[in-house]
């Protein structure tokens, strides 16, 4: 596939400078933000029923990297969640478990011990998160400790100050080093869509990411509104399709924030589905980041099951 | 994993669809003294109705119906009396928007997603359009107190049944003329709903008179001498005798219709929704929309990545029933049409040009054809220069902008085009040289109440839309 000229087939290790790296990214196709919207918001008019529905919600369930991100954070809170991570619905053993438990680095250590033996991951959020406002000493130290207490996945912010400013190799170098400090765990990469403004950023971002050796990108931190959006997620999918269909390698999607209802979940999924494929249909390489979403996916399934709603007290708050 | 969305019919339990329709003529549903004929659902071949034919007598009713009501109660009613009859009309529409749509896609074979999101509520608009306009006539810039024409003669395609009907009738009534109209014999259902709903907008007997037939009742009608306006959407072949008919008359006259329109992709282009574009282009509606983007005309050094996605997208078309809510692509309204999609598509295949069609399971019932592409196609091509009026593409390159642009307007029609860059001057320069009525700037296949839309050459003459349609419901 020939697309952006000779910029193609750069690997994630090669030193690239900074006039090559912008160039590179502003001669990335643009994005029209009208169509792209538009295309988001057809998308999301599919109607998925009955054994559809009912698919779509386990792949849900089992896609969502279960999070608790708030200052106020115990070691009480981060156990229960995990122990509803591994059994989401108490009463029904045939619900799958959830694909990660997302939490901040120092609470890492009290998440790996609850998960122990259930298969779940841990993921922690590092680097100064969600400002991303910090020395790269003080990020690759946050990063390091949390690694070394079993964090699976690091879930990092890009420093959207320099990519606003244009300074793309300072946020390119920052991934790579962070990359480099994540040895075995699985770097995903926040783009805080929410302060890029423009779809033409996220597409760009997206590409910056994955050539700095992203293993995912993910919209938000979920602490900047806007969050996740359909458009945003659709641009980001496009960029991995293409990233793929160049360079051989597949990158995972997480959009994080904002996504509540079952309704929402799945339109996340047929987005997957029509842009990216069927390949990126698996835990592996798609993630919901969410938390209250999970009770409404239980109750959702358990109506198609049993053809009734329950209240909401028949499913465990956390 | 594969992600199979189940089947998500919408209800056909909210249309009640009679055994037989009559002719709607001052105010009543009669019967009709032609040989009546049926309607099919052309997603299964399933006869839906028995419809009256009108003979020339009919049409005589129906016109002089029509005429009494302009001369007695319609013409002489101040302008914001009948802007009160449109709004009713606009809101029963609305009110009930689900029965129009799913008896659209029964009767005509889109899919419901379209005629739910698209057909429906354009038909709403333009009627609230249209309807603010009737008490303002004197500041749309012809004369300080434009009067009527009287009585307006229309016939209307099968494409958009109950859209051309908002487009026809709308302007008329609000400009205070009356109007017979006879909608496309394969698609008669929603102008009879429709007849219903001016029933229920108490809209007085003999303003708006349906009359259902084939040609003959269509040529009786447009020669009839108590007409005085005659609007037509449509073939070129049709327009032309129209044309020959009125000719040396006092008839106004108003056609839209073939086109070939060109798609301009250039290189700077933003790909993924340019693709989306095209796809909108000549997919919608199955491609029976008389503006379709029907011919691509991609700039070399991106055409080879612009057709990788193309594919790619079109193999993720939803070709199927036209009720489920999913259904990208509908049936092809009719035999007639699809032989006539076939002809074309083999003789692009003899001529030369690469044909290209995603897998795609069509039903064994009904008449259906796959989106298509046809790469490697000649100006000299018949794919490139007649209307297929169907879900076929043609793929052309250019290299340079004035070369897009002489392509382009290479044509004998010139309805609308689409222009593809995500540079401003571009798209100006290009519109500028472009023979189209309507330019479509990174998009396409967008229609708004306030739009004027029409065409240069065997596109047709007049305007419908905006304040420029009401010029041919107007005595100026």
């Amino acid at each position: 596939m020939r697309v952006f000229g000779d910029a193609w087939g750069v690997s994630t290790e090669t030193l690239i400078g900074a006039a090559e790296l912008r160039a590179f990214l502003h001669g990335l196709p643009g994005v029209d933000q009208v169509g792209a919207e538009e295309r988001a918001a057809r998308l999301a008019t599919r109607s998925i029923k009955t054994s559809a529905k009912a698919e779509a919600i386990d792949l849900a369930i089992s896609m969502v990297d279960l999070t608790t991100l708030e200052g106020a954070d115990t070691a009480g809170k981060v156990a229960a969640l995990c122990a509803k991570a591994a059994h989401p619905d108490p009463s029904d053993p045939s619900v799958p478990k959830v694909a990660a438990v997302c939490v901040y680095p120092d609470m890492v250590e009290v998440a790996v011990r609850s998960l122990e033996g259930t298969g779940i991951g841990v993921a922690s959020v590092a680097t100064a998160f969600p400002s991303g406002r910090a020395p790269l000493e003080a990020k690759l130290a946050d990063t390091r400790a949390a690694v070394a207490a079993g964090a699976a996945e690091i879930d990092m912010v890009i420093d959207r100050g320099a990519f606003l400013s244009g300074d793309f190799l300072k946020v390119f170098e920052e991934i790579t080093a962070v990359k480099q400090a994540c040895g075995q765990a699985h770097l995903k990469v926040i783009l805080e869509t929410g302060e890029l403004s423009t779809y033409d950023n996220v597409r760009r971002a997206s590409w910056l990411a994955m050539r700095a050796g992203a293993d995912f990108i993910k919209t938000s931190t979920g602490k900047v509104s806007p969050a996740a959006t359909l458009p945003v997620t659709l641009v980001m999918l496009e960029a991995v399709r293409d990233y793929r269909a160049a360079t051989g390698r597949q990158v995972g999607v997480k959009p994080a924030g904002g996504i509540r209802t079952t309704k929402d979940a799945i339109k996340y999924l047929v987005l997957v589905n029509e842009t990216a494929g069927p390949d990126w249909l698996t835990p592996h390489w798609f993630r919901l980041g969410a938390s209250s979403v999970l009770n409404d996916l239980l109750m959702q399934r358990r109506k198609l099951s049993t053809g009734v709603y329950s209240g909401p007290d028949y499913f465990t708050l956390d | 994993m594969v992600f199979e969305y189940a089947p998500a019919p919408e209800s056909r339990s909210v249309v009640d669809i009679r055994g037989s329709y009559g002719l709607f003529i001052d105010g009543e549903f009669v019967d009709g003294h032609g040989e009546p004929f049926k309607t099919i659902n052309p997603a299964d071949e399933a006869v839906l109705a028995d419809v009256a034919c009108a003979d020339e007598a009919d049409v005589d009713r129906a016109v002089k119906a029509a005429r009494i009501a302009f001369e007695r109660v319609w013409g002489p009613m101040p302008g914001a009396e009948r802007a009160k009859y449109l709004y009713r009309i606009a809101r029963i529409i609305q009110e009930r928007s689900r029965e129009l749509a799913v008896l659209e896609s029964i009767d005509n074979g889109k899919p419901i997603r379209e005629s739910r999101d698209v057909d429906v509520p354009l038909v709403a608009a333009w009627f609230f359009y249209y309807a603010g306009w009737a008490d303002k006539l004197g500041h749309a810039g012809f004369g300080p107190d434009p009067k009527p024409v009287g009585v307006a003669g229309q016939v209307i395609p099968w494409n958009f049944p109950l859209l051309m009907l908002a487009w026809k009738i709308a302007p008329a009534l609000a400009c205070g003329n009356t109007v017979v109209l006879k909608p496309a014999e394969t698609t008669p259902l929603t102008a009879l709903l429709f007849a219903d709903i001016c029933r229920q907008a108490d809209l007085p007997p003999g303003v708006v008179n349906i009359i259902t037939g084939a040609g003959d009742t269509g040529r009786a009608l447009v020669a009839h001498e108590g007409v005085d306006k005659v609007a037509f959407t449509g073939s070129t072949d049709v327009g032309r005798q129209i044309a020959r008919t009125l000719a040396g008359t006092s008839k106004k006259l108003t056609l839209e219709l073939g086109g070939k329109a060109a798609n301009i992709v250039y290189a700077d282009a933003a790909l993924d929704q340019a693709v989306e574009g095209i796809v909108n282009g000549i997919f919608f509606n199955q491609g029976h929309v008389c503006c379709a983007g029907s011919r691509l005309l991609v700039q070399e050094s991106v055409a080879e990545e612009v057709l990788e996605r193309l594919k790619a997208r079109m193999a993720t078309l939803r070709v199927g029933d036209p009720l489920d809510k999913n259904t990208d692509i509908g049936a092809i309204n009719s035999a007639a049409q699809l032989d006539k999609i076939r002809e074309l598509s083999a003789a692009g295949e003899q001529e030369g040009a690469g044909r290209w069609s995603p897998p795609c399971q069509l039903p064994d019932r009904g008449f259906w054809f796959a989106p298509t592409l046809f790469t490697g196609v000649a100006q000299s091509h018949r794919i490139a220069r007649e209307e297929i009026f169907g879900p076929v593409l043609s793929v052309l390159t250019f290299r340079t902008p004035e070369e897009a642009v002489t392509k382009a307007n290479n044509t004998p029609y010139g309805l609308s085009a689409g222009i593809w860059t995500e540079k401003g001057s571009q798209i100006l320069w290009t519109a500028q040289r472009l023979r189209a009525g309507v330019v479509w700037a990174n998009t396409f296949n967008k229609f708004d109440p306030a739009s004027p839309f029409g065409g240069y050459k065997e596109s047709g003459f007049g305007r419908e839309g905006g304040r420029h349609g009401l010029e041919a419901y107007l005595n100026v």
